[in-house]
């Protein structure tokens, strides 16, 4: 066999192992990404379903509506709170759990590891409906418990103060063993003997952590908080059965606006917002790039 | 327990107690609300409403579950729930194993630009493209069908990365072995590459199934009669619907959806914390 058939072979074979992956890649991934742009910048609504070429190319009307929508400037607000508080609380109670288990003081290590990571695996909608039952303002665990020691706790999920507080403690509660193993994984990964030689020069814990621990794990922070970051920024399972976005709107987010306008049949202005959102998702994973790399 | 605590000897000095002690409140905290889902399950509706609250029932009752199994369509989201995830798993797996099969060992025109695209959309989410796929599924005429829960999934530009990444490590030597034996392409594949995987197959595995047991947002948006929903569509849609809300029949549906996993959890822990692990790692 000549070296060229023998190429053209191997490329007909590897194109076989890709077709499949390729086609519903191409179908189901390429042309959704493609028309969201298009679909943009049109006039697009629910009774185009059919005729989604039949319909009016608007520029940039769809972007200048949403920007300029009150209900959706508060739902990018509730969104940057939610981020903003959820995310450093998240991936600094993981940190700090990945220290302690990794201190070699912890008696049943593996306990502690699986029991915080449980929750990760769980559907967000099913937590999220155990949370309003825990959260439930007159027989629930948390008001009763609170009731115990004298406490009168507020109606947490249809208080205006309260309710984003509490999806951000939920958030945190299901994602914080997330975050937690990987960092685990990346502090086994740092030698023992430098913390041996610092603790001769003679560092202490906190000195150890500042110049030690934190410098050689920032590659799995960054890891950790751009994934946060990113599920963060898209939240709309607790807020949909939570609090169906009230009160007032005071915890409506981008994404579940998105899903209400695409709910009211304005399929433009919807995906008009997923960009939004996608360019929030790309400036927030740059930041933290920023942020965190590795100092040269 | 695990392995990993036997070298280490258990230290008896205050500051460990401390720490532990503080820790096995952090760790109430961590599984307590899902006990708690479990056990309020089998309390009668009274019970749960009752302050102070009891926290084994007092008088157990399977009537939650005999409501959401006999009167509500649970077995047949249950159902839809297994089928969906199932055949995603293993499609998108097996897809994902060949593609980064080829990406990684195998030299074809047009492997760069699949890897670009592949890594290009690695980040798009799933909130980005729901509009768009909703108007094309529509026009596919598969609203409402399992092929619309299932097709989407079925090409994950995550596990083609991660797959790659994984046999970029097998040798070159033992592909050639194969070969110069005469196997094929296919049975190289087959009979050398994918037994070499199988740990990065388990944990994309685990991963998928996951994904897809919990997703929610596509199977919202794509079917909307009620035999094709999954678990939690009905869930959601059940519990924002009820006029006076039934807190035992909403704890037992989330336990439905939730025990069957952690049970699976923790049976294969060490592998999926590990797998997590690597994940993060490479």
């Amino acid at each position: 066999m000549t070296v060229s058939a023998r190429r053209r072979r191997t490329g007909l074979a590897a194109w076989g192992f890709a077709l499949p992956f390729a086609v519903l890649f191409a179908v189901f991934m390429l042309l959704p990404v493609a028309s969201s742009l298009y679909m943009a910048f049109t006039d697009m609504h629910g009774a185009d379903l059919k005729t989604p070429w039949a319909v009016n190319f608007v520029g940039l009307d769809n972007f200048v509506a949403v920007l300029g929508d009150p209900k959706f400037q508060q739902a990018a607000g509730n969104t940057l709170y939610f981020v903003g508080v959820a995310m450093p609380l998240t991936l600094g109670i993981a940190l700090l759990l990945a220290v302690l288990l990794n201190s070699g003081l912890v008696w049943f290590r593996s306990v502690f590891r699986v029991g915080f990571y449980a929750p990760v695996v769980t559907s967000i909608v099913a937590v999220a409906v155990v949370w309003r039952f825990l959260l439930q303002p007159d027989f629930g665990l948390v008001n009763s418990a609170l009731g115990m020691v004298g406490i009168d706790g507020p109606r947490w999920l249809t208080d205006e103060v309260w309710a984003m507080p509490s999806l951000i403690v939920m958030a945190t509660w299901r994602n914080v063993g997330y975050s937690m193993v990987i960092l685990l994984a990346g502090l086994q990964g740092i030698p023992r003997d430098l913390y041996e030689a610092s603790a001769i020069d003679g560092a202490g814990a906190v000195r150890q952590f500042r110049s030690i621990t934190v410098p050689l794990l920032r590659p799995t922070l960054l890891f950790c908080a751009v994934i946060t970051g990113i599920g963060y920024l898209q939240f709309f399972e607790e807020p949909f059965v939570m609090t169906q976005g009230g009160p007032l709107g005071a915890t409506n987010s981008v994404a579940y606006e998105i899903f209400n306008q695409f709910g009211f049949g304005n399929y433009g202005v919807s995906a008009a917002m997923s960009y939004v959102l996608f360019v929030a998702i790309v400036i927030l994973s740059y930041l933290q790039f920023r942020l965190l790399r590795t100092e040269k | 327990m695990a392995d990993d605590d036997a070298p280490r000897r258990r230290r008896l000095t205050p500051r460990a107690v401390v720490l532990n002690v503080a820790l096995l409140v952090g760790l109430a905290a961590s599984i307590g609300p899902l006990i708690w889902m479990v056990v309020s399950s089998v309390k009668p509706e009274g019970e749960i409403r009752q302050f102070p609250p009891t926290f084994l029932p007092d008088q157990l009752t399977w009537a939650n579950y005999t409501e959401l199994f006999a009167t509500l369509s649970f077995p047949r989201y249950f159902l839809n729930s297994v089928v969906v995830a199932v055949i995603v798993t293993v499609g998108s797996v097996l897809f994902s194993a060949m593609v980064g099969y080829a990406l990684a060992k195998l030299d074809f025109p047009g492997r760069r630009t699949l890897f670009a695209l592949v890594m290009g959309t690695l980040m798009v989410p799933g909130m980005v493209t729901f509009v768009p796929l909703f108007v094309l599924v529509a026009n596919l005429d598969l609203i409402n069908t399992y092929a619309a829960l299932i097709l989407p999934f079925l090409a994950a530009p995550f596990g083609v990365f991660l797959m790659r990444q994984f046999m970029l490590d097998i040798p070159d030597e033992l592909l050639d072995a194969a070969r110069v034996d005469g196997a094929g392409e296919f049975r190289t594949f087959f009979a050398v590459v994918l037994p070499q995987t199988r740990p990065a197959l388990a944990t994309l595995g685990i991963l998928t199934f996951l994904g897809s047991w919990n997703n929610f947002l596509w199977p919202l948006v794509a079917v909307q009669s009620a035999d094709k929903y999954t678990l939690p569509v009905a869930l959601a849609l059940y519990s924002t619907g009820q006029n006076t809300v039934q807190y035992g029949l909403l704890v037992a549906g989330a336990t439905v959806i939730v025990l069957p996993i952690l049970i699976v959890f923790l049976a294969l822990q060490r592998h999926i914390v590990q797998g997590i692990s690597t994940t993060g790692l490479k």
